[in-house]
């Protein structure tokens, strides 16, 4: 296997396409091109296997009636979840709820919405990435028309109790007998490893991204159950029931209904063999290392998700000199953002930012092997060593969020360059008081 | 008009200015992966006379610089440092490590006139938000060579940091200024996005303005 696969440790950003779903593609390409909105037989012929995978992904969800939409990409998914139900439902009212641990697909679209004169509430987590439920509970009023959870998030996976979200919002609905609020997940992350269907998680929207399921890029969905109308995002030919105008692409379509369907039927083996991997690596990681932070919940995980704060060194140091090794990772350092501000989600639980800046994101999945395992708990050991070794800095383990940097060292004794913009100016300056 | 280039052996490095993505030179690389002048223990005492610290280790960075100045010379004749910085800051501070002590040593004055600018240049370019890394083995070596001025009586020599206040509402300062450049700020609003210098008092855009420009001039001219 080449390298750069085997020692592939970021299967949160996107995964290899399985050769099995890359098969049950190619036809679409290139015999079987047609346009499933044509009338003869090739656009009769693209209409029935478009159906066929739809219908094949709606299954697996099972529980009551429900639509898949086809979208580009999850973040569109996302945004036609919080956009298209809240224009939808503005009548009925005007307040939104997201955790703090959303994906940005839902945070961008929901700070979108607040200048249309929606209200948004965002909700935030403990320690451990857990959402606040009495938080959660006390911001639901009349006016709530929508929820936004995420399943896990795509951080530290942890995995969020929806399932007792939906029982809150299912009472809060029956008491005052309307229809809203409507609860979304974003199923990204968590869909090759938890059960998604009705049994498991009965929500009213669901998102879901074919490429970190082994499918190909370029195509996401949204399902939506009920009666739920959503209004568009794309406007033209009228495609998926005027939802989503724009001929489907159907081989990225049929890619994704197969890999859905190989995770789903593969599930529970393999979320066996990856947790025993992720465990290990866990272990060995904590063992070895010392003044290691474990990111996320300890237990409600998902099985593929390691990410620890190394203290006293930088991220995209540590990910370059890994990548110097063929290793792939990711890191929730400023330095490696496109916006120079360290993760919002690690900092949502609370961390200081030194300890952010030091983290480091391992995400497994189907071509992970143990072998390459050892490989990264070797070079991982001296890596951490010789960047400790050119650092100033001795942090001492606190899990606490207080000022632990040294107030003189800062550019002309300057608070940081990301709390300084307006909107963080007044919230955050205020923690280090 | 598009012009062809005519030296055919000359292939500049591609460095990406999109927002996604960034490719580092091939000289980033080498003083990131073997850097030069790292000090991996303290040092004794007296090893050497002067030192700087400048960063927060909350933005992602901290730089400690050690010097050795010869006081009949005035040149500098060690640069040592350690950062908690990314690859950025390790190599633009491998290099000034470099420019400062190769040839026996810069002078005092020509080892301060070395811009943000000049070290990247000898890097083969770094991209523009990374600048911002880049800088702090600069300062550092501004923060040692001060206290090198004060252990030795040259008060005349130290320099001030720009904490002069601009716009008295805001509590904009120099240094807010300074730092808003770094960052990318090339205009007046782009500066009152990031300080909001001038928000409710215009009358302090003229002079907001002046240091834009000095800054500017200073760092990316």
């Amino acid at each position: 296997m080449r390298a750069l696969t085997k020692y592939y440790f970021d299967y949160a950003a996107t995964a290899p396409l399985d050769p099995r779903v890359m098969r049950a593609m190619l036809p679409f390409f290139s015999r079987r091109f047609g346009n499933s909105a044509s009338l003869y037989k090739l656009g009769h012929e693209a209409r029935q296997a478009l159906d066929c995978a739809r219908q094949k992904i709606i299954d697996i969800f099972g529980g009551p009636p429900a639509e898949f939409i086809f979208t580009g990409s999850a973040t569109e998914a996302d945004n036609l979840a919080i956009l298209g139900a809240a224009r939808a439902l503005k009548s009925q009212g005007n307040r939104i709820i997201v955790s703090a641990v959303e994906h940005k697909g839902i945070l961008a679209a929901a700070a979108a919405l607040a200048t249309e004169g929606f209200e948004i509430v965002t909700i935030g987590v403990n320690k451990n990435g857990l959402i606040n439920l009495r938080q959660l509970a006390a911001a639901l009023n009349e006016k709530t028309i929508l929820l936004s959870v995420t399943l896990a998030d795509s951080e530290t996976g942890t995995i969020q109790p929806i399932q007792q979200i939906a029982a809150l919002v299912k009472k809060f609905r029956r008491a005052r007998g309307q229809a809203h609020p409507y609860l979304h997940t974003d199923a990204t992350q968590a869909a090759a490893y938890l059960n998604i269907d009705a049994e498991h998680l009965l929500v009213d929207l669901l998102t879901l991204s074919a490429h970190k399921l082994g499918g190909p890029k370029g195509i996401g969905g949204l399902l939506v159950r009920g009666k739920l109308k959503l209004t568009p995002l794309i406007y033209g030919g009228g495609q998926q029931n005027n939802l989503r105008s724009g001929t489907e692409n159907l081989p990225a379509i049929i890619g994704f209904a197969k890999a859905l369907e190989l995770v789903t039927q593969e599930r529970k083996k393999e979320t066996r063999r990856i947790k025993i991997l992720r465990d290990y690596l866990e272990k060995q990681i904590l063992n070895r290392i010392p003044k290691v932070i474990l990111n996320g919940h300890p237990v409600k995980r998902l099985p593929n998700f390691l990410n620890v704060s190394i203290l006293d060194i930088e991220g995209e140091a540590m990910l370059l000199r890994l990548d110097d090794k063929n290793i792939s990772v990711g890191t929730g350092s400023a330095c490696n953002s496109q916006t120079l501000e360290p993760s919002y989600i690690i900092e949502a639980l609370g961390r200081p930012y030194e300890y952010i800046h030091g983290s480091l994101r391992f995400t497994l999945g189907r071509e992970t092997t143990r072998s390459a395992i050892n490989y990264v708990l070797k070079h991982l050991s001296i890596i951490v060593s010789d960047l400790r070794q050119m650092s100033p800095l001795n942090l001492k383990l606190t899990s606490r969020k207080k000022l632990i940097s040294l107030p003189q060292a800062f550019i002309g004794g300057q608070t940081p360059h990301f709390t300084r913009t307006a909107l963080y100016a007044i919230k955050k300056v205020k923690k280090y008081d | 008009m598009i012009k062809k280039n005519k030296s055919k052996n000359i292939k500049p490095e591609v460095i990406s200015r999109t927002a996604g993505s960034w490719v580092y030179s091939k000289m980033v690389k080498e003083h990131f992966f073997q850097p030069r002048n790292l000090l991996l223990q303290d040092p004794k005492t007296d090893q050497y006379n002067a030192q700087g610290i400048i960063g927060s280790p909350a933005c992602g960075d901290v730089m400690r610089v050690w010097l050795k100045v010869d006081p009949a010379t005035d040149r500098i004749k060690e640069f040592k440092w350690r950062t908690f910085g990314c690859a950025s800051a390790i190599a633009a501070t491998s290099m000034l490590s470099v420019m400062v002590t190769e040839h026996g040593g810069l002078k005092v004055d020509q080892a301060l006139a070395i811009r943000p600018q000049d070290i990247t240049k000898r890097l083969g370019g770094l991209p523009d938000r990374k600048i911002h890394c880049s800088v702090l083995g600069d300062k550092a070596l501004c923060a040692a060579l001060n206290d090198w001025f004060k252990q030795t009586g040259q008060y005349q020599r130290v320099i001030v940091e720009g904490t002069a206040i601009i716009d008295p509402d805001t509590k904009v300062t120099e240094a807010d200024i300074e730092e808003a450049v770094i960052e990318g700020a090339r205009t007046l609003s782009d500066l009152q996005k990031k300080t909001k210098v001038g928000i409710g008092n215009p009358a302090c855009l003229p002079k907001a303005e002046e240091l834009l420009k000095f800054y500017s001039e200073k760092y990316f001219g």
